[in-house]
């Protein structure tokens, strides 16, 4: 199905099964432990043997030797694999970086061998005992002396790698009220709660990976290019993912190692990722360095804008594009954006949960609410001032849906932002400096082809096979509710089966385009399969109904079950696009507010209150979108008040690598969240009327927070995470 | 930003460098490998223990932590381990009624405990009430940090109803009540990283009869 112009009514407008809240068919097995995530296959594969990474010990250099005799000595020993025993392996299209090292090491942790043995604790032993002699050279750890010298992105194109839009210099040096500011954020680690982690079993020349990962083409397709081996002899199964963040989206070692080990054990191999291997081992959010000018008349009409972002990554790696949500989220004449990105040998940076937007809006909406202190205006006043409801840069692009203003006036109301003090330092509650703090949040909808097979059983039954997958969003369920609205069944009666790659390639899991991507292909595959239930039936399907598990067309009407009677009934389709994305903007909007205490004695903050408004289409089950928005809004806090990957930058690696000192939300951090969701239905979008949600519940929840404590305390804190020691000495003294 | 002082710099530099500097002592690469004689297999102990009611008896290499005979030996993979470090509480199971995170101890520790995981609370048929009150108020998103958090929500009302006291109670010597604020501070040993603590706040107010 090519979804080419805008959507009319279909029987998703029905709206019987989707758009209503509905609790997890997932559920009851992971609430019982009995979902099983890519290290516990024990019943469909035995004979496993156990594989323990080790990681480089330098940041960067070369690996002169390695030594694996008393490992391979060690008992229980199967196998010791380094890059010397398997040949010059490829790389994948995903990965910046190589994932195995050798001789060339490009970074700490970056995996040197697997060493396999009988059992977990004969090879972590063993691993401890592979002797590498390295040399060490010097690397570059240091974003703000490597940003000195870095070009901009894109340079060598049209525009030079600035994006501009009438002459933002001019317009800024005579703008009324100016605002300067530079803002940073620092390295961001994904910290899903499952560990990396494969099994992987060969059976001749095909090989079989239980993995966890959220994109299970692009990890299919790369493992194979890797391993130097036909994609079809690949079989990638992730059932259950523990968390991804964008972490998972990429191949990763883990598998690769496995795959290796069991190739070289003779055997089956897991390999699980330890805890404090997995920030240098895998990707991270790069930090970054923003600088942002606004320039407004006396009235507050925003006469010039520019976002400027620097940040580092690998050779041949990505900026962090902290910029682009600049180009379409407020109005303003003349606009300048663009982005420097320095060569590092940190950790591959990569993307995670809102990849730009996050940090992006750390800044910017904290530059909006400087600039609207500098005018005197209430911050949500200055931002309805200039929203917009066209693309800045080609007016003649309007947004298929913008609800931003309503977000933010319907949000105040149920907040009680009429509370708000908007002179900092003045509410006190007890020990407690009491700030409220707004933004907005905006993040674009992505279209991604995405695929589906339905099959109508001969008990009835509607089975959708896809390889999509479920990292905690909701898949399994959205899109049981998807085909039982479409076939005209309870979504009880839909078996979903997931993550698996003989199953038709999906949109999978990531930049918040799963669920109405995945579920706009379900509804291609069951548009198909209404048509084989019509034909066998011998109904028009133009206009057969599904409903209550009956077909009915006129005054003839059978049983959906009666249709596969005969034999199974089974179709496959995918959604694919037009350019409705380029006539039309496709974003999503919100608004994020936030109340905090801040301790008058520590300077510590604590959050008292959260409220988020989000637009982003069609909910499909109210229930887990709310899900996806609080999390997204605890993963903000975390951003805001506590998460930094400390960078050595003498050896060159993050130095804070596991859970107890990569600092997370906790539940004692974490008061009653509360979401709203409006009405909306995106015709513009695909059939389902949906756009994502998942990561504009963390767009501007960091700068929400960032206010609050300036509103609190008078102290503004322009470098995150806002620990206590960046404001204790300034903040009001205690009488 | 205070200057790193002379002991820190040294430190962490025998520290991040010592792999390498270790290896560079220890192994002359150009020497031909020395023959190294296998090291004997660690000897098994034998362990007996009942988990979810059910005796069970092992035969372990000693190092085998608790967390890691349920998911490898007893194949009872509901118990998940997230960080084998005591950081996450994902591995959260009960040992004689008492909550603990068994990454942290050793299998062969548990002589004749009674051993409870998630899998001995309920079944996916028959689920246990705050396993219930988690699917209802959608007390989780991926699950994998999921039987930890309940087994330590049945643990935590469990000690509010024993009176084991917190350091959020206004005054340590009073019994303690299921406030939401209590049970936060008590659930903070387990990260969920997709952030369900509203929601599991929820849940747990449910089962304890409180408000959320």
């Amino acid at each position: 199905m090519k979804f080419e112009t805008p959507a009319t009514t279909n029987p998703v407008d029905r709206m019987k099964v989707v758009g209503q809240a509905r609790s997890r068919i997932d559920g009851p097995l992971k609430t019982t432990g009995t979902a099983p995530y890519a290290y516990e296959h024990h019943r469909e594969i035995e004979n496993v043997a156990y594989g323990y990474v080790v990681g480089a010990a330098i940041a960067k250099g070369r690996i002169n030797a390695v030594d694996t005799a008393s490992a391979k000595a060690a008992p229980g020993v199967v196998a010791v694999v380094t890059s010397g025993d398997v040949g010059k392996l490829g790389k994948g299209k995903y990965n910046t970086v190589k994932l195995l090292a050798g001789p060339d090491v490009d970074h700490y942790h970056q995996a040197v061998a697997v060493v396999v043995a009988e059992t977990f604790e004969q090879a972590r032993a063993a691993a401890a005992l592979v002797r590498v002699d390295y040399v060490r050279t010097n690397g570059r750890f240091d974003l703000d002396a490597a940003l000195k010298t870095a070009p901009l992105t894109d340079a060598d194109k049209p525009g030079k790698g600035e994006d501009r839009v009438g002459k933002f210099e001019t317009a800024f040096a005579s703008a009324a009220v100016k605002l300067d500011a530079e803002y940073t954020t620092p390295d961001h680690s994904h910290a899903m709660m499952e560990p990396f982690a494969s099994i992987a079993a060969w059976d001749g020349d095909a090989l079989t990976v239980w993995t966890s990962n959220q994109m299970i083409d692009w990890g299919r397709t790369d493992l194979a290019t890797t391993l130097n081996m036909p994609k079809e002899k690949v079989t990638f199964l992730s059932p259950y993912i523990g968390g991804g963040f964008g972490g998972k989206l990429f191949l990763r070692s883990d598998a690769v190692l496995a795959a290796l080990g069991a190739k070289a054990a003779g055997r089956p191999v897991k390999v699980a990722m330890s805890r404090p291997f997995m920030a240098n081992n895998t990707t991270h959010r790069p930090a970054t360095r923003q600088r942002i000018r606004i320039g407004t008349t006396k009235d507050g009409t925003i006469t010039a804008i520019a976002h400027q972002s620097g940040s580092g990554d690998q050779p041949n790696g990505s900026p962090e594009a902290a910029v682009l949500q600049t180009n379409l989220l407020y109005a303003g004449a003349n606009r300048l954006t663009s982005m420097r990105l320095a060569v590092l040998d940190l950790p591959e940076g990569n993307a995670m949960r809102a990849p730009g937007e996050a940090p992006g809006l750390m800044a910017l909406e904290v530059a909006m609410d400087e600039m609207a202190e500098k005018l005197g205006m209430d911050p949500i006043a200055f931002r309805v001032k200039n929203d917009t409801q066209v693309d800045p840069k080609d007016p003649k692009r309007r947004f298929s849906q913008r609800q931003l203003v309503r977000c933010l006036s319907e949000g105040a109301q149920r907040f009680g932002w009429s509370q708000r003090n908007a002179t900092p330092a003045q509410v006190r509650d007890g020990r407690w400096l009491v700030g409220m703090g707004v933004a907005s949040a905006f993040r674009n909808h992505m279209n991604m082809p995405s695929g589906a097979r339905v099959r109508l059983g001969t008990d009835g039954v509607v089975t959708v096979e896809t390889d999509m997958t479920d990292i905690g969003t909701g898949s399994y369920t959205i899109i049981a509710q998807t085909a039982a609205e479409m076939m005209g069944v309870p979504a009880d009666s839909v078996i979903v089966k997931l993550g698996n790659s003989t199953f038709p390639v999906s949109a999978g899991s990531g930049g918040q385009f799963g669920a109405a991507n995945s579920t706009a292909g379900v509804y291609a595959a069951c548009v198909k399969l209404r048509d084989a239930v019509a034909q066998r039936l011998g109904y028009n399907s133009a206009d057969a109904v599904f409903d209550s598990g009956r077909v009915t067309s006129g005054n003839r009407s059978a049983a959906l079950r009666q249709a596969a009677s005969a034999g199974e009934l089974a179709a496959e389709d995918k959604v694919e696009f037009g350019d409705l994305d380029k006539t039309w903007q496709l974003s999503t909007f919100g608004a994020h507010f936030v109340e905090v205490g801040v301790n008058m004695y520590t300077g510590a903050t604590r959050l008292r209150r959260m409220l988020a408004v989000c637009a982003a289409g069609r909910i499909i089950n109210p229930t887990t979108a709310r899900s996806q928005v609080i999390g997204a809004m605890t993963m903000g806090v975390g951003s805001a008040l506590m998460e930094e990957l400390a960078v050595d930058k003498r050896f060159g690696f993050f130095v804070n690598h596991d859970l107890a000192s990569y600092e997370v939300p906790v539940h004692a951090d974490i008061p009653h969240q509360e979401v709203i969701f409006l009405d909306e239905a995106d015709d513009k979008a695909n059939p389902m009327k949906a756009k994502g949600i998942g990561e504009l519940g963390l767009c501007g929840v960091g700068a929400a927070v960032a206010n609050a404590v300036y509103n609190a305390t008078g102290v503004r804190i322009r470098d995150y995470p806002l620990t206590l020691d960046k404001h204790l000495d300034r903040l009001p003294a205690v009488a | 930003m205070p200057e790193t002082s002379e002991l820190e710099l040294s430190r962490r530099g025998v520290l991040t460098a010592g792999a390498a500097t270790a290896a560079l002592v220890a192994a002359p690469v150009s020497a031909a490998p020395m023959a190294i004689a296998p090291s004997p297999p660690t000897p098994a102990m034998q362990v007996r223990f009942k988990v979810n009611g059910e005796r069970r008896e092992l035969s372990l290499d000693p190092r085998t932590t608790l967390l890691d005979a349920l998911r490898e030996h007893l194949h009872l993979t509901g118990t998940k381990k997230g960080c084998d470090h005591g950081q996450c509480g994902a591995c959260t199971v009960m040992v004689d009624g008492v909550r603990i995170n068994s990454c942290l101890s050793l299998a062969v520790m548990h002589e004749g405990d009674e051993i409870t995981t998630i899998e001995g609370l309920g079944t996916p048929d028959k689920l246990h009430p705050m396993q219930a009150a988690f699917v209802k108020h959608d007390g989780y998103q991926c699950g994998y940090c999921t039987p930890g958090q309940i087994c330590s929500a049945v643990a935590v009302l469990d000690e509010i109803k024993r009176g084991v006291p917190s350091h959020v109670q206004g005054d340590l010597t009073a019994k303690p009540t299921a406030t939401n604020v209590e049970m936060r501070e008590r659930m903070s040993g387990n990260i969920c990283r997709c952030g369900a603590y509203s929601n599991i706040a929820e849940a747990m107010a449910e089962v304890a009869g409180a408000k959320a």
